[in-house]
């Protein structure tokens, strides 16, 4: 983990070098005096060798300090906490709301596989796998918030029943775009577990059907979805930089995207090393809940 | 009868790995044991009727796409940047099939000349990747050792980043257009296939085929590009078929959030882009290029899937 975590800033540490150009003019305009460019760029370190820039940017990184934002005038490491709150609860909400949509669908899917309702499922899955959520998001806006009047068009509310009511829309438009994966691995763990051995065997003591599938089907059916579930946050992540922007969400996604339109490079370098940091984090916490979930597996 | 055989087989291989192939239906297969060998063979063969169609279907829909793309200044009923100040934001009519923008521009011709800048934003996007992944993958697959543990290294760095993310960072460093998106795609995209085909071609260098062909004395480069490569390269093709849509989504949301196609191509997430200002009043405008691209998502899916099943035995 420790090597990964070093490539991702050697990474977001190059990012910035890619700009074609001087960053520093780059940032801050053509238009900008020469002494300010000079200023910006012995303040960033350009003027000294790469090696030593990259020493100096994990010795503040060490520091918990990521720089300073060019566009809101203020450290970079102060904007993110609030901006953070706001996805990391749509992220949680997109989560809850993905399984209570994912979990009864694999579960019918399988038990009544290829009947009209397996049929049904994973047709519309098709479909929900490949509409891009942005135009999810703009068509619920359009069909709940502006025609219906149930949901607001967008923001994100004052208190915790608000905040619930506000991310609605953007939660569900996020968890529709990862159910269908979600779904579909479910549906085929549960009927291999249903063709296993120890399935047989239990229904062979002649157990009832229903303990069959929660007691032996499901415990080992769910392993792998947990597992998905896991890894689709990356892509989850991804998922809320753009619906923050349907929905107008001061998020950490909207952050970064706003960053890029000012040429606040100091902010978009820290928001990608963020969102990949958590990904590993939650990586590794899913490879702990996957040795808790199945007594077969042993981290050593 | 083969065939149908081929297809339950197909679905087995295919179950014993689903991570590998995102948009495999894994269904039937052999799971049900039980029953007469009669009612089986008949199921399969009616599952393999139903995995050709996947490929028809598939098929046909990205055929149309292509058709429109390619023809679509016969087919458009008007250009995609004709203004007419009569006809601003007129609903879905029998003159406007798809309705107009707030500049009188024809939707539905706009979608249509999007198509040939979408299906060459996912064709253009998944090229690159492919090639650079499966030189890698082959490389580090067969070789093994240092220069496979240092890429192994790469690839475990690059995917720790959300994949979206980090292409909109290296879009934003390098400038918004879809030039620079096939770049950052390119940069970020190959080791999906490196991890792929290197997977494959770990299991594939200790079948017995291959150490024939060793045994024979064959040169490594023979080995992997007669022996190895035609075996595995079929998953990666599939992935690819999968993947074109994605990219597509993935323009459509770098246009969306103004780092792809600047606003007057008529690209279809910049065409839904311009349509969320006029939500409330012109449901149109961001509808129908969303269901195009569902559509032409729905076709290369179904196209995936089947060939995953048409592919998959041949490696037997």
């Amino acid at each position: 983990m420790v090597p990964v975590l070093i490539g991702v800033t050697i990474i977001v540490f190059v990012l910035i070098h890619l700009i074609p150009g001087d960053p520093a003019l780059s940032m801050l305009g053509i238009h900008a005096r020469p002494e300010a460019v000079t200023a910006l760029r012995h303040n960033l370190g350009l003027d000294k060798p790469l090696w030593e820039q990259y020493a100096i940017y994990l010795g503040n990184l060490v520091q918990l300090d990521l720089g300073d934002s060019i566009k809101y005038k203020q450290s970079v490491a102060s904007l993110i906490p609030k901006r953070m709150t706001v996805s990391l609860l749509l992220i949680a909400y997109a989560t809850v709301l993905t399984v209570a949509i994912s979990l009864p669908l694999g579960i019918m899917a399988a038990l009544k596989k290829n009947s009209i309702f397996d049929q049904i499922v994973r047709s519309l899955l098709m479909v929900t796998m490949v509409m891009p959520a942005f135009w999810i998001g703009i068509l619920f806006l359009i069909f709940f918030s502006i025609k219906l009047g149930l949901f607001p068009v967008s923001g994100y509310g004052e208190g915790a029943l608000d905040h619930l009511h506000h991310l609605f829309l953007p939660a569900l438009t996020i968890a529709l775009s990862i159910a269908p994966i979600l779904v579909r691995s479910l549906r085929g763990s549960i009927l291999e577990a249903m063709s296993a051995d120890y399935v047989r065997t239990a229904r062979a003591k002649g157990i009832g059907e229903q303990v069959v599938v929660t007691a032996h089907v499901l415990r080992n059916a769910l392993i792998p979805a947990v597992t998905l579930l896991g890894l689709s946050v990356g892509y989850l992540m991804g998922s809320t930089v753009i619906v923050e922007r349907v929905f107008s969400l001061p998020g950490a996604g909207a952050l970064l995207v706003d960053s890029i339109s000012a040429r606040d490079y100091p902010v978009v370098q820290s928001m990608t090393l963020i969102f990949a940091a958590l990904v590993i984090l939650v990586n590794l916490l899913t490879d702990l809940a996957y040795s808790f979930l199945d007594p077969r597996v042993r981290l050593g | 009868m083969t065939a149908a055989n081929d297809g339950g087989h197909a679905a087995q291989v295919l179950r014993s790995r689903p991570d590998a192939i995102p948009f495999v239906s894994n269904d039937e297969s052999g799971a049900s044991g039980a029953g007469l060998a009669g009612t089986v063979k008949k199921r399969r063969s009616r599952l393999a009727a139903f995995k050709q169609r996947n490929i028809y279907v598939g098929g046909a829909i990205v055929l149309a796409v292509v058709l429109v793309a390619l023809l679509a200044p016969v087919l458009a009923p008007r250009g995609p940047q004709d203004t007419d100040y009569g006809a601003r934001l007129k609903p879905p009519s029998r003159e406007h099939l798809l309705g107009t923008d707030n500049l009188g521009k024809d939707t539905l011709s706009r979608v249509m000349y999007g198509a040939r800048i979408d299906l060459r934003v996912g064709i253009l996007c998944v090229l690159t990747p492919f090639v650079v992944g499966l030189a890698l993958g082959c490389l580090t697959g067969y070789y093994g050792g240092r220069i496979d543990s240092v890429l192994m290294r790469l690839l475990d760095v690059v995917q720790a980043f959300p994949f979206l993310i980090l292409v909109i960072a290296i879009v934003a460093v390098l400038g918004p257009g879809l030039r620079n998106m096939y770049i950052a795609v390119a940069l970020v995209a190959w080791v999906t296939y490196a991890r792929l085909i290197r997977g494959e071609i770990l299991v594939a260098k200790h079948r017995e085929y291959v150490e024939a062909a060793r045994a024979m004395g064959m040169r490594d480069r023979r080995v992997i590009g007669r022996h190895i490569l035609p075996n595995v390269i079929s998953s990666a093709v599939v992935y690819a078929m999968a993947d074109i849509i994605l990219y597509i989504v993935l323009a459509a949301s770098l246009s969306y959030l103004g780092l792809g196609a600047p606003p007057p191509e008529p690209e279809w997430g910049a065409l839904i882009s311009e349509g969320r200002g006029f939500m409330a009043t012109a449901w149109w405008l961001s509808f129908f290029p969303g269901l195009a691209i569902v559509i032409t998502g729905i076709g290369f899916s179904l196209l995936g899937d089947g060939l995953a099943d048409a592919l998959r035995p041949s490696r037997r």
